[in-house]
């Protein structure tokens, strides 16, 4: 056995914890102690590859040799093995960087999440971070800003709003104080980037944000962070904390002269408050109720002043768009749809994780070229695409390629980049029913077509999954539909028949419906 | 009640939305916003009671009562669902004898469903006690449970 210190990865990753992270981390600190072994443990982010969580990295002069999905009871076995030289074990996956699922992705904004310990400013800095920033403090905020215009970022949070154009109007808003505001409320459902980011990579993240203050003029900013991310909440806290005492934030940003705070703020279960107008009634202190636009947030935002509004993952694509230039981001991607988007594999899936992969490459290559098919080895059926308000794609339309326009073009929707799998076991009516009861709930109850139309519609669903005048209850989910997409004020009602009607057309059988439905779109 | 109240009155000074902010303190060292803190709390901030009262109704995280002494949250969102989340939660219902939404008579434990934890790839996810756990089966949601007395 050898005596120099060994580096071994253990993820503090959320995903990672809730499959027994720190009872794997502890059995190897404590058996490494009782045989007299050195290693230097650290609690890295997850590399994304969640069915081999808990996956432990060696440190080896070959690389880091990744093993996985270990539990506590394994860690014997594989110090046994000889795990701190990259020794045989049937849990070990090889090389991390050269695993398929890994190998095959474009990570930019990712390629450093899973790699370094996320508290730590030397690692950061060290893996090209601040480099960004850095950038950004010696050019002119109109440079920074047409930087961002040319890179084709487009938000990430869903709306794909090109950030540039907002950053331009925000900055050229004549304004005493502006804000920027992160939106970290990820509640879709098959989404896990910005937690992932968070709780990975948070110093990419502040440094986004604080590359958008420069370009605009803000000298506050708050990340809106949901409660159910108790772990991104405290290691984004910390961050800031590091990054403050360091001189990244604060009076004056890397001694620029420039001020700029950062602060969390804690949301409350509020699906809705992921709306942009929502989130800043939230933070302000109110109920979550959307506001009618216009005025746009970047005029009349937080307070009522100029505010940037992007999501978690557009800023964090800020600092390497500075760092590596515009023109070398732009170059990822097809169409209007520039860069790359960190894709989610989730549900019924056999490799659930995290794909960073430029634009243009089809569900089926998500599907099954990365995600390896279902979990359960049964068919795949329906493919819910950008969250609970994302259409269910079918077969015919996996080979369409993933871009903004494509998808809008066939009625599905990116969005944030949730792909939620099931299998053939799969009733469309209830899901269809279940996003009728989603709106329900969740609603912030402003607009009528959004507050009453979710549960007519699911009493609607209702009758036509027990054969009540089904066919007049489908010409009159269908009308409903049509008012909510159109009479209400923001997404939530406006897009929760993405979901039914999409299940409606594509999946008529699920409803008792015979013949499928010509008119599908 | 009275006293940790005022106490946490005065570490959460008025600023700009500070009500959101100090209910999560009030919750954090409560379990809960108790209805007699309402009007203490308005009063802090300047706002109004039906204010006050109507952004803790608002949230799904803010509680007005005091929960079981053991909280199981069960995630229905759809990545979940896709792995049988649906059954998880009927499974958690019969075995605690407690419907969702609900504390169960004995006040040992409080039965939530919960719309993402953001463990989808890792689904069906639960939380017991803040403590999250992914992967779960009906088994080794009853082993959880057992571990915790339930």
């Amino acid at each position: 056995m050898t005596n120099s210190i060994v580096k071994v990865f253990v993820p503090r990753d959320s995903a990672a914890l809730a499959v027994g992270a720190d009872e794997v981390a502890e059995a190897l600190r404590h058996e490494c102690q009782c045989r007299g072994l050195n290693v230097e443990l650290v609690r890295n982010g997850s590399r994304g590859l969640f069915w081999l969580e808990t996956l432990v990295e060696v440190q080896t002069p070959q690389g880091r040799i990744a093993y996985g999905p270990v539990e506590a009871a394994d860690v014997p076995g594989l110090l046994d093995a000889g795990l701190l030289q990259g020794g045989e074990h049937p849990l070990r996956q090889g090389v991390t960087e050269q695993i398929p699922f890994l190998a095959l992705q474009e990570r930019l904004t990712f390629r450093r999440v899973g790699v370094i310990d996320p508290l730590s400013l030397a690692d950061y800095e060290a893996h090209e971070g601040w480099a960004g920033l850095r950038r950004a403090l010696g050019l002119d905020s109109s440079a920074i800003i047409q930087e961002m215009l040319h890179s084709g970022l487009r938000g990430r949070g869903g709306a794909a709003f090109p950030a540039g154009i907002k950053w331009k109007t925000v900055r050229e808003a004549k304004a005493d104080q502006k804000y920027i505001v992160c939106n970290a409320d990820e509640g879709d459902s098959g989404t896990y980037s910005d937690r992932m980011t968070m709780e990975g990579d948070p110093f990419m993240l502040i440094e986004g944000i604080t590359i958008a203050a420069l370009a605009v003029g803000a000298t506050q900013g708050y990340i809106y962070i949901r409660s159910e991310y108790p772990q991104a909440i405290a290691t984004m806290n910390e961050a800031i904390a590091l990054a403050t005492a360091a001189g990244f934030l604060g009076a004056s940003v890397c001694g620029s002269g420039q001020a700029f705070h950062l602060e969390v703020r804690k949301a409350a279960g509020s699906y809705v408050c992921g709306e942009e107008t929502a989130m800043l009634e939230s933070i302000e202190g109110k109920r979550g109720v959307v506001r009618a636009k216009p005025p746009l947030p970047a005029l009349s935002g937080l307070f009522g002043q100029p505010t940037v509004i992007n999501n978690v993952i557009t800023f964090a694509s800020a600092p390497i768009i500075l760092a590596r230039g515009a023109q070398a981001y732009r170059d990822f991607g097809v169409g209007r749809s520039h860069g790359t988007l960190p894709f989610q594999l989730a549900g019924n899936i056999k490799h659930g994780g995290l794909v960073e992969k430029a634009f243009g490459l089809t569900l089926r290559e998500l599907l099954y070229g990365f995600g390896g098919g279902t979990a359960s080895g049964r068919p795949i059926k329906a493919v819910q695409v950008g969250g609970p308000l994302g259409a269910y794609v079918p077969e015919s339309q996996w080979d369409v390629p993933l871009d903004y326009e494509a998808y809008t073009a066939m009625g599905a929707v990116v969005g944030h980049g949730g792909i939620v799998v099931h299998d053939d076991t799969a009733d469309l009516s209830q899901l269809a029913r279940y996003a009728m009861e989603f709106c329900a709930i969740e609603s912030c109850g402003k607009c009528t077509p959004c507050r009453i139309g979710s549960t007519r519609g699911v009493e609607v669903i209702d009758r036509i999954r027990k054969n009540q005048n089904r066919a007049e209850q489908v010409i009159l989910l269908r009308d409903l539909c049509d008012t909510m997409t159109h009479g209400s004020l923001c997404a939530m009602g406006g897009m929760t028949p993405f979901p039914v009607l999409s299940a409606l057309n594509h999946y008529p059988q699920d409803f008792g419906l015979a013949a499928p439905d010509q008119a599908a779109a | 009640m009275d006293e940790s109240i005022h106490e946490l009155l005065a570490a959460h000074p008025a600023r700009d939305g500070a009500l959101l902010p100090l209910l999560h303190a009030v919750q954090e060292a409560l379990g809960h916003v108790p209805p007699a803190a309402v009007p203490l709390i308005a009063e802090h901030l300047s706002l109004s009671r039906a204010e006050v009262h109507g952004v803790i109704s608002y949230y799904h995280f803010f509680r007005s009562s005091a929960p079981g002494k053991q909280v199981l949250q069960v995630c229905r969102a759809e990545a979940c669902q896709a792995r049988g989340a649906e059954a998880l939660l009927a499974h958690a219902e019969t075995r605690l004898g407690c419907a969702s939404h609900h504390t169960r008579a004995d006040g040992a434990v409080t039965l939530e469903p919960v719309y993402c934890l953001g463990l989808c790839a890792s689904a069906p996810a639960l939380q017991i006690n803040e403590r999250l756990h992914a992967r779960m089966t009906p088994a080794k949601l009853d082993a959880l449970l057992a571990k915790e007395g339930l």
